[in-house]
C-alpha cells in the first residue's frame, strides 16, 4: 500500500501518520508539498494534523482552495481512500469532500488529552480491523473540533452509517462531559457517502506505539494496511 | 477604486463561545444590561474595479468561495465608490 501525506505551511503531524503507516504497512509514505503540481499515485492520501496556514480566516479555509485539493478531490470523486485527520478534517470540510464544519471548542480552550472513542461501523477501510461498539483510547489536540452540521445532515449521517467515531466515556456511553468539544451528536469522525473519504478529530496515529501511552490506533492503521495491501 | 467592507457574523442558531464568554466577561466588569453577544469579523478589500456594482458582484463570489463559510456564517457586503 502506497501512502501519499500531502503537507501544506503549518502542518505538523505529518512525521506522526508517517511513522505509523510506515509500521503497518512496511512501505514508505511519500510526501507531497502542497505546491507540487504533480500528486503521484496513491492507494491512500492523508491529510495530516496541524495549522495550515496559521489557521488563518478559518481553520482548514485556506488549504482547502489551494491547487493540489483540486487534484485531492478529484482523487477522491474515483474512489481512492482520503484521510483528514484534525486540521485534515477541517480542511476536507472547507473542500467539500465531507459535509459540516468544525467550529471552536465550546469550552474555548485547547484540548490535549486522552480520549474515549468508540467506533460506530467496522464497514470502512480505516476501520474493518475494529468492531461497531469497540472503545478505543487515543489522543486529541485541537482548539476547533467542535463539529457542526444541520439537523438533516446529521440525520443523514447517522442514518446511513456514516459517524464512524463517537467521544464517548471508557464503559462506552456517551455523556456530555466525555464529548468535551461540544460536537453535535457527540461526532468525532465522519465517512462520506461512498466511505472512502474520512475525516476524525482525534490522533488514531499517535496510539500506535507503547511508548505514546496506547496501542488503540493500531487497528486503524492495520485495517488500511489490510484493506488496500 | 472601490472599497468594499465584508461584514461576517456566525449565523443564529450556531453556537457563539466567544460571544457567550465576551458577555460573561462584560458582566463580571459590572456592566448590567447586555443581552446576547455576538462576535463576528470584518475584512476591507481594495478593488481596482470602479463600478460599484460589478465590485459588489465581485465581492459576492468571493464571500461564497472563501471569505464566509456559509454553513455557518452570513455576510453583508457595503461598496464604497
Amino acid at each position: 500500500m502506497q501512502a501519499a501525506i500531502i503537507l501544506f505551511p503549518g502542518s505538523n503531524r505529518e512525521q506522526d501518520v508517517h511513522d505509523a503507516l510506515k509500521r503497518a504497512t512496511g512501505k514508505e509514505p511519500l510526501r507531497v508539498w502542497h505546491r507540487d503540481s504533480d500528486l503521484p499515485k496513491a492507494d491512500l492520501i492523508v491529510i495530516p494534523g496541524g495549522f495550515s496556514y496559521g489557521d488563518y480566516l478559518r481553520c482548514g479555509a485556506m488549504a482547502a482552495h489551494s491547487p493540489i485539493m483540486r487534484e485531492v478531490k478529484a482523487r477522491a470523486e474515483t474512489g481512492t481512500p482520503v484521510l483528514g485527520i484534525c486540521n485534515g478534517f477541517q480542511i476536507v470540510t472547507e473542500a467539500g469532500l465531507l459535509p459540516g464544519v468544525l467550529l471552536v471548542n465550546r469550552t474555548l480552550r485547547f484540548h490535549c488529552k486522552d480520549v474515549h472513542l468508540r467506533v460506530e461501523t467496522s464497514q470502512s477501510v480505516y476501520t474493518r480491523r475494529y468492531n461497531a461498539g469497540q472503545v478505543i483510547r487515543v489522543p486529541v489536540a485541537h482548539h476547533d473540533g467542535n463539529y457542526f452540521a444541520d439537523k438533516d445532515t446529521l440525520d443523514r449521517l447517522e442514518g446511513e452509517g456514516l459517524v464512524a467515531f463517537r467521544y464517548c466515556r471508557s464503559d462506552g456511553e456517551i455523556d456530555d462531559d466525555a464529548n468535551a468539544n461540544g460536537s453535535a451528536r457527540a461526532i468525532a469522525g465522519i465517512l462520506n457517502e461512498k466511505r472512502n473519504v474520512l475525516g476524525l478529530m482525534p490522533h488514531p496515529e499517535d496510539a500506535t506505539d507503547p511508548l505514546l501511552g496506547s496501542t488503540d490506533g493500531q487497528g486503524f492503521f492495520a485495517s488500511l494496511a489490510e484493506a488496500l495491501a | 477604486m472601490v472599497k468594499a467592507r465584508v461584514q461576517i457574523m456566525p449565523k443564529s442558531g450556531v453556537l457563539d463561545p466567544q460571544g457567550k464568554a465576551i458577555a460573561h466577561a462584560l458582566a463580571s466588569l459590572g456592566f448590567s444590561g447586555v443581552g446576547e453577544v455576538r462576535q463576528g469579523k470584518v475584512i476591507d478589500l481594495e478593488l481596482s474595479e470602479t463600478d460599484p456594482g460589478k465590485a459588489k458582484r465581485a465581492v459576492e463570489a468571493m464571500c461564497e468561495k472563501l471569505l464566509a463559510n456559509t454553513l455557518i456564517e452570513s455576510y453583508r457586503i457595503e461598496v464604497q465608490g
